[in-house]
């Protein structure tokens, strides 16, 4: 795929330490420091209960896959068919992702399997977190 | 609101629907809009309130030549018409304006003069949803449908029978654009878009508009049309990114917006005669049915399986009866033509109208599980 990309996500400062992270080979989820609530997408304060006060912190990387469509059309960057999937992590925040390292077929794609993280180099500033199934 | 306290009293499609290459998307919004005054024998001086989306409401009233007194350009996708008729009816109700005119006109099919929804690649959806491939509506709206396969139990056949009831709905609908009756092999048997989603489980994309004017109950009578009373409604929203939905075999949005509509109401299920829920997917009727309180949770599918919502002899509760979004029409905002067959059904003017039905349920929603709306309507004078 060298010439047709996939869709490139654009940091903003509240959204870059998650991106530092997958660069440096961690998935970083936020956690409030006043009711403990774990939650994702990133932002600088907790939507459960509105305090400034949150820390980031390496997840797991560790879920299960949760629901996903197989998408049997061309798009830049992605071979059909290929899943968009949506993975609900130990932690409990979930995420959309796609599955690697086995057949994108509903065969292959049990929900609830064990996934783990794998960080996919985009370019020198974006790496994506992808999943891929594991022995649990 | 009080119930009943403000009407419909024009309302109207686009001259024609469906592939319209010699219109741009400001004219089918004109076209439908010129159709609405002249349904309820109004001028644009008449109007001194505009609600639209898609375009803006300045556009709209400048095209149109209106000078309103109150705008509302809730976009929030396919459900913006009805939180329009929601904004409008207490815009009225308070004393901010007296006639109100809804627009919505798509080049869906034609792509002629479209606005186009562009994710940023800096928003939340862009950075933690686009770089996976998705390609709009049918990878998204439909991700979360396997997590309700596995949770209740509903099959890829009680999925397939939403297409095939509501094509025999269009059936019996002269204007819709798919009226060949199919089966559930038919369906089965469709190209794969997105799994578990098949072609004749997904809207269609053509071109159309519509438009509604609703003035104060007490005006309802002064005007040509039956006039159709607002009983109920509700408005919500929850997320931008579908994969942020809190509970995948249920919308939030329609959870809040349902129950409002049906308390301001002041009805039970048991009241209502006609339903139409917004219909992307072959899986939202399902979700409306339940999420509405209709039919307990995970009942959905075979509620419809079982033709509890087809035309025949089953017929408990008639659902989408102009053939909805799968066989009907969908420009990408659907919510308005549901509004007009809840009209067309108060009026007793529906194609596939249903005797004596007096309440009408008319949910919508935009995005993709971001926004809900509900009206409810009733044909029966204050
Ligand atoms: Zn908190």
């Amino acid at each position: 795929m060298s010439e047709a990309r996939r869709a490139r996500p654009q940091p903003t400062p509240e959204t870059q330490h998650f991106w530092d992270g997958t660069r440096a080979g961690e998935l970083r989820l936020q956690r409030c420091n006043a009711c403990g609530k774990v939650y994702f997408p990133p932002r600088p304060f907790c939507p459960a209960c509105a305090a400034r006060e949150v820390s980031v912190f390496a997840a797991s990387g560790k879920g299960r896959l949760y629901s996903y469509v197989i998408h049997h059309r061309p798009v830049p960057g992605f071979t059909p068919p290929y899943a968009i999937a949506v993975v609900e992590l130990d932690e409990g925040p979930r995420l959309m992702t796609n599955i690697i390292g086995c057949p994108q077929t509903p065969e292959a794609l049990q929900l609830d399997m064990p996934v783990e993280v794998v960080f996919e180099k985009l370019d020198d500033e974006i790496t994506l977190p992808l999943f891929r199934p594991v022995a649990r | 609101m009080n119930p009943k306290s403000i009407a419909i009293v024009g309302a109207a499609e686009t001259t024609r629907l469906g592939v319209i290459p010699d219109m741009s998307q400001i004219q089918l919004h004109a076209d439908a809009a010129l159709n609405a005054m002249a349904d309820a024998g109004l001028k644009p001086a008449d109007i001194d309130g505009i609600a639209t989306a898609g375009e803006t409401p300045v556009t709209v009233a400048h095209y149109l030549g209106l000078t309103p007194k109150w705008v509302d350009g809730t976009a929030v996708g396919g459900c913006s018409f009805m939180i329009h008729v929601r904004h409008a009816a207490a815009a009225i109700a308070s004393g901010l304006c007296r006639t109100v005119l809804i627009t919505h006109g798509e080049s869906g099919r034609s792509g002629v003069g479209r606005t186009r929804n562009v994710v940023a690649p800096t928003s939340l959806a862009g950075q933690f949803e686009q770089p996976y491939g998705p390609m709009g509506p049918p990878t998204l709206f439909t991700i979360p449908v396997l997590r309700y396969m596995k949770t209740y139990g509903l099959s890829h056949e009680q999925l397939a029978m939403v297409s095939v009831v509501q094509r025999e709905w269009a059936a019996k609908n002269p204007r819709a654009t798919f009226k060949t009756p199919i089966t559930v092999d038919d369906v089965l048997n469709s190209r794969m878009i997105a799994y578990p989603f098949r072609l004749l489980q997904c809207c269609l994309v053509t071109d159309g508009g519509g438009a509604l004017i609703m003035v104060a109950a007490e005006r309802g009578r002064d005007f040509p049309q039956k006039p159709v009373y607002i009983l109920g409604t509700g408005e919500s929203v929850e997320t931008p990114m579908v994969s942020q939905m809190q509970d995948f075999t249920s919308s939030r949005a329609f959870r809040v917006a349902g129950p409002t509509a049906f308390a301001e109401a002041g009805i039970t299920h048991q009241d209502v005669d006609h339903l139409m829920i917004y219909d992307a997917f072959a899986h939202l009727p399902i979700y409306g049915l339940e999420d509405l309180g209709f039919v307990p949770r995970g009942e959905g599918g075979a509620f419809i399986a079982e033709r509890n919502t087809a035309p025949g002899p089953n017929l408990k509760l008639p659902l989408n009866t102009n053939g909805g979004g799968l066989s009907y029409m969908h420009s990408g905002m659907y919510g308005m033509y549901a509004l007009q067959e809840s009209v067309r059904q108060m009026r007793g003017t529906a194609p596939a109208q249903i005797p004596g039905a007096k309440i009408s349920v008319c949910h919508g929603v935009g995005g993709m599980f971001a926004a809900s709306g509900t009206i409810i309507m009733s044909n029966e004078p204050p």
